[in-house]
C-alpha cells in the first residue's frame, strides 16, 4: 500500500521549514536510514531519514519550496511491486489533520481550571496534653534522641555524613549513635557533598530511608541538584512508582563570625521546591517531634537546624514517642494587637520582640510555622483576622524571602481585614561580614522586629 | 547491506543468538518509529535515540538475574525494552499519554520502573551515577547479592560526582558496574576534544577499580565482559568498570543535524560493524536460521513496533487532575 512521506518536525519548537533539496528522484528504492532528503529548519538543515522500505513513487513537494508545514506530505512511497500509478491513489495512513491537535480534540483538556486542593482548616489542639511529664532539654539532644529512637524503630533508618560517626558529629548532634548503632548505620562520608547526597537519594529509591547530614546548609549547594532534581521530583516524573523517601539535615543560618560563605539561610529557596517538606523548628520538643515526622514521611524533608540554637534548652514531654504533625504552626503567645510570624532562629527576636511590646502595652500573637512547606497559611490567616496587622521574620535576605509570600497569601486572603501594610523584617541584603560590628548590622535585631510592629500599630 | 566481517567463534546457543538478534532489532525498530512519529509531532521536546547501541544494552542483560537493577541517563528507551519493559507503555511515555509508565508525566527522558528494578531515566549529565551506587548501596545494607548496572556516556565521564562516587563505590565495595557507553560524542563534542585520557576506564585504576574496554557493536563481546563484571559485583569484590565503545548512528538529539562528523564516518560503522547484522550474519552461516526465520522475526517485531505505536497514539492524554497527583506520597513506597 502506497503510503506518504510527511515533513517531519526536527526540533520541539519547529513548525514549518524548507525542503533543501531531493537525494532521491522518483523510481528510487530507499530502505531504512537512507537519507532522502535535506530540510532547513530555524537552526540547522537535517538530513531525513527513511524509515521504511519502499520506492520513491511520486514528490509532491520540489526542493527549494520554502514554509513546507510540519506533517504535510512530501513524497509518496509505494511497497515493492506496487506500480508508480498507486502513488495517485494514496490511502493516506497519515492523519488527515494536524495530529498534535489530535490529542488536544480528543480530550477536553483545561490543565488551567485544575484546582490545588484547599488549604487545610486551622487546627489548634496543643501539642501535648495538659500535665504531660516534661524534661528540659537541649534542640542538640532532641535532634539525637529523635534519630536514635527512630532507627530503633525501623532497621532500614541510617545516618550518613562528614563526621558523623567517630568524630561523633561536627557539632555533635550524633553522639553516641555510633556506639549504639556500629558503623552500618552511622556512616561516615569523605567530604564529596555531591557524590554522598546523590548516594542517599539512590538508596532512597532502593527502599533504605537515609538522613544525609550536611555539616552545614552551605555546603549543600554542591548537592543541591540531587535534592530538587533527583529526590523531589522522582516521584512525580515517576506517575507515582518511586520516590525517595529521606531527610537532609543540617544547621542553616548565620552561626558566628564565620563570613559569607558559611552564613547564609536557605528556607525561602528550599520552601519553593513541590516535592520537598521544609522544617525549621524552634524549640527543643518541635526539633523531636518534627524530626521523627520527618524520619517517617514518605517523601524528601529538608530539616534546617540552627547551630546558635542547638544547645538551647526547652520543655520537651517525657513520653515514649513524641511527634509533631508538618503543616501546624504553633501560637507561642497569644494577643490582638498585632501578628508576628516566624519560624526558626527568627522565633527568638519574635518572642523577645512580644516581652519587650507587652511592657509598652501592645500584645503581639506570635506564630511560629514550624514547617514553610507544607505551610500553615489558615493559622495566620485567622489571626490577621483578628489583629488585621502583621509583621514577619526571618534571617535570610528580604527578596523572595518567605515573608514575602506569607504576605502575598495575606494580602489575597484577608486584604480587607488589613489595617496596614505587611512588613518583613528580614537580614539585610548583603553577603555576610566578618567584622564584628559589620556582622552585627547584618543581621535581624530585636529592635528591628519592635520597630515594625510599632509602624503597623501606628503606635 | 550484510557487515562482511567472518564471524567469530561463539559458545553462544542458536536460542540465544535468536534471543539477542530479536531484542536488538525490536530497539532499532522502536527507535525509528518514535523518530518517525517525532517527526509527526506525536513526540515533543527532546528525544534521544539508541540505534547503533543496541548491542550494549542486549548484551549486558543477558548477564543479569532477578534483582538486578538498572538506571540510565536520558538515551533510555533501549534500556526499558531490554530489560522487558513493555513497548506499549514506552511509547504512550513518549507521546505523553496516560498509558505511559509514568502516566505521561515523565516524558523520554524520565521513565521508571519499579517492578523491572528500571530507576530511570535521567536529564542531568552525570547525576545517574550516584544514584545507582545508592541504589547498589541499598542492597548491599540488605545483605543480598543484586547488582546495579548504572550506565552513562562518554560526555558524563567528564563530570566530578562520577568520581567522587567511584572514590566511594571503591571504599564501600558497591556492588555496582559502571557501564561507560562510550559512543564517542559528548552531543556535539569528539572525546578527542573533550577527555584527556584515551581509555576512560583507566581512570577507574586511580580508585582501584578494574576494568575493560569492549567492543560494543559485538554483542556477545558485550555478554563476556558483563559476565566478569557481574561475578566481580555479585561476589562482593565492588565495582567494576566496563568501558563499552560503541557508536549512535543518530544525532545527539532529533534536532541535532550531526555536522561534527561525517557522514562516510556513519555509514562504514553502519556497513561493516553494525551490531544487527553481525548477529545475523552468525545465524545464518552457521545455519541456525533461515532467512526465511528471521523474516518471520522481522515481521513478528514490526508488528509490536506498530501496535505500540498504535497505542501510543489512541491512549488519551492524562487528566487534568493528574496535575496535581504523585506530588507527595501519602505512604511509603513498597518495596519492589
Amino acid at each position: 500500500m502506497a503510503t506518504e512521506i510527511l515533513m517531519p518536525a526536527l526540533s520541539p519548537t519547529m513548525e514549518e521549514g524548507t525542503l533543501a533539496k531531493w537525494l532521491v528522484k522518483e523510481g528510487d528504492t530507499v530502505s531504512s536510514g537512507d537519507i532522502m532528503c535535506e530540510i532547513e529548519t530555524d537552526k540547522a538543515t537535517m538530513e531525513f531519514e527513511a524509515v521504511d522500505e519502499g520506492v520513491i513513487g511520486k514528490i509532491l513537494i520540489e526542493e527549494g519550496t520554502e514554509g513546507v508545514k510540519v506533517n504535510t506530505a512530501i513524497a509518496v512511497l509505494l511497497e515493492e511491486g506496487e506500480d508508480a500509478s498507486a502513488a495517485e491513489n494514496v490511502s493516506s495512513q497519515a492523519p488527515a489533520e494536524a495530529p498534535s491537535d489530535a490529542p488536544a480534540a480528543a480530550r477536553e483538556s483545561k490543565p488551567a481550571e485544575a484546582k490545588a486542593p484547599p488549604a487545610p482548616e486551622t487546627d489548634m489542639t496543643p501539642d501535648w496534653p495538659e500535665g504531660t511529664k516534661l524534661k528540659k532539654q537541649t534542640v542538640r539532644e532532641a535532634l539525637r534522641d529523635a534519630m536514635a529512637e527512630e532507627m530503633r524503630r525501623d532497621e532500614n533508618v541510617f545516618l550518613m555524613g562528614e563526621e558523623v560517626a567517630e568524630y561523633q558529629g561536627a557539632y555533635k548532634i550524633s553522639q553516641g549513635l555510633l556506639d549504639e548503632f556500629g558503623a552500618k548505620r552511622i556512616i561516615d562520608t569523605p567530604i564529596t557533598e555531591h557524590g554522598f547526597a546523590g548516594i542517599g537519594v539512590g538508596a532512597a529509591f532502593g527502599g533504605l530511608r537515609p538522613i544525609v547530614e550536611f555539616m552545614t546548609w552551605n555546603f549543600a549547594m554542591q548537592a543541591i541538584d540531587h535534592i530538587l532534581n533527583s529526590a523531589a521530583k522522582t516521584l512525580y516524573m515517576s506517575g507515582g512508582q518511586m520516590g525517595a523517601p529521606m531527610v537532609f539535615r543540617g544547621p542553616n543560618g548565620a552561626a558566628a563570625r564565620v563570613g559569607a560563605q558559611h552564613s547564609q539561610d536557605y528556607a525561602a529557596w528550599y520552601m519553593q521546591i513541590p516535592g520537598l517538606k521544609v522544617v525549621m523548628p524552634y524549640s527543643a520538643s518541635d526539633a523531636k517531634g518534627l524530626m521523627k515526622t520527618a524520619i517517617r514521611d514518605p517523601n524528601p524533608v529538608v530539616f534546617l537546624e540552627n547551630e546558635i540554637m542547638y544547645g538551647k534548652s526547652f520543655d520537651v514531654p517525657d513520653v515514649e514517642d513524641y511527634t509533631v504533625p508538618f503543616g501546624k504552626a504553633r501560637i507561642w503567645r497569644e494577643g490582638s494587637d498585632v501578628t508576628i510570624v516566624s519560624f526558626g532562629i527568627g522565633m527568638t527576636y519574635a518572642l523577645e520582640a512580644a516581652e519587650k511590646l507587652a511592657a509598652e502595652g501592645i500584645e503581639a500573637e506570635v506564630i511560629d510555622l514550624r514547617t514553610l512547606r507544607p505551610m500553615d497559611t489558615a493559622s495566620i490567616i485567622k489571626s490577621v483576622m483578628k489583629t488585621n496587622r502583621c509583621v514577619t521574620v526571618e534571617e535570610g535576605w528580604p527578596q523572595g524571602s518567605v515573608g514575602n509570600y506569607i504576605s502575598s497569601v495575606i494580602m489575597q486572603e484577608a486584604f480587607d481585614y488589613l489595617d496596614a501594610p505587611v512588613i518583613n523584617c528580614t537580614g539585610k541584603d548583603v553577603p555576610m561580614p566578618y567584622a564584628a560590628n559589620l556582622e552585627k548590622l547584618a543581621l535581624l535585631t530585636t529592635d528591628e522586629v519592635i520597630a515594625a510592629v510599632k509602624k503597623v500599630t501606628y503606635k | 547491506m550484510a557487515a562482511k566481517k567472518p564471524t567469530k567463534k561463539t559458545n553462544a546457543s542458536a536460542e540465544e543468538l535468536k534471543a539477542y538478534y530479536k531484542d536488538m532489532l525490536l530497539i532499532r525498530r522502536f527507535e525509528e518509529k518514535a523518530g518517525q512519529l517525532y517527526g509527526m509531532g506525536l513526540i515533543g521536546g527532546f528525544c534521544h535515540l539508541y540505534i547503533g547501541q543496541e548491542a550494549v544494552v542486549v548484551g549486558l542483560e543477558a548477564t543479569a538475574k532477578e534483582g538486578d537493577s538498572r538506571i540510565t541517563t536520558y538515551r533510555d528507551h533501549g534500556h526499558m525494552l531490554a530489560c522487558g519493559m513493555n513497548p506499549d507503555g514506552v511509547m504512550a511515555e513518549l507521546t505523553g499519554r496516560e498509558g505511559g509508565y509514568s502516566r505521561g508525566k515523565g516524558g523520554s527522558m524520565h521513565m521508571f520502573s519499579k517492578e523491572k528494578r528500571f530507576y530511570g531515566g535521567h536529564g542531568i549529565v552525570g547525576a545517574n551515577v550516584p544514584l545507582g551506587a545508592g541504589v547498589a548501596f541499598a542492597d548491599k545494607y540488605k545483605g543480598n547479592d543484586n547488582v546495579t548496572f548504572t550506565y552513562f556516556g562518554d560526555g558524563a565521564a567528564n563530570q566530578g560526582q562520577v568520581y567522587e562516587t567511584f572514590n566511594m563505590a571503591a571504599l564501600w565495595k558497591l556492588p555496582v558496574i559502571f557501564v561507560i557507553e562510550n559512543n564517542q560524542y559528548a552531543m556535539g563534542t569528539s572525546q578527542q576534544r573533550s577527555t584527556s585520557s584515551a581509555e576512560i576506564w583507566e581512570r577507574g585504576k586511580a580508585f582501584g577499580i578494574p576494568g575493560e574496554a569492549v567492543d560494543g557493536m559485538d554483542v556477545l563481546a558485550v555478554k563476556d565482559a558483563g559476565e566478569r563484571a557481574v561475578k566481580h559485583a555479585r561476589s562482593g569484590e565492588g565495582p567494576y568498570i566496563l568501558e563499552i565503545k560503541t557508536y549512535r548512528y543518530r544525532g545527539h538529539s532529533m534536532s541535532d543535524p550531526a555536522k561534527y562528523r561525517t557522514r562516510e564516518e556513519v555509514q562504514k560503522m553502519r556497513d561493516e560493524r553494525d551490531p544487527i547484522e553481525q548477529v545475523r550474519n552468525i545465524l545464518l552461516e552457521n545455519k541456525y536460521a533461515t532467512e526465511d526465520d528471521l523474516k518471520a522475526i522481522d515481521k513478528e517485531i514490526k508488528q509490536v513496533v506498530n501496535d505500540s505505536a498504535e497505542f501510543a497514539k489512541n491512549s488519551p492524554e492524562p487528566a487534568p487532575e493528574e496535575l496535581w497527583t504523585d506530588i507527595y506520597a501519602t505512604e511509603v513506597p513498597q518495596e519492589a
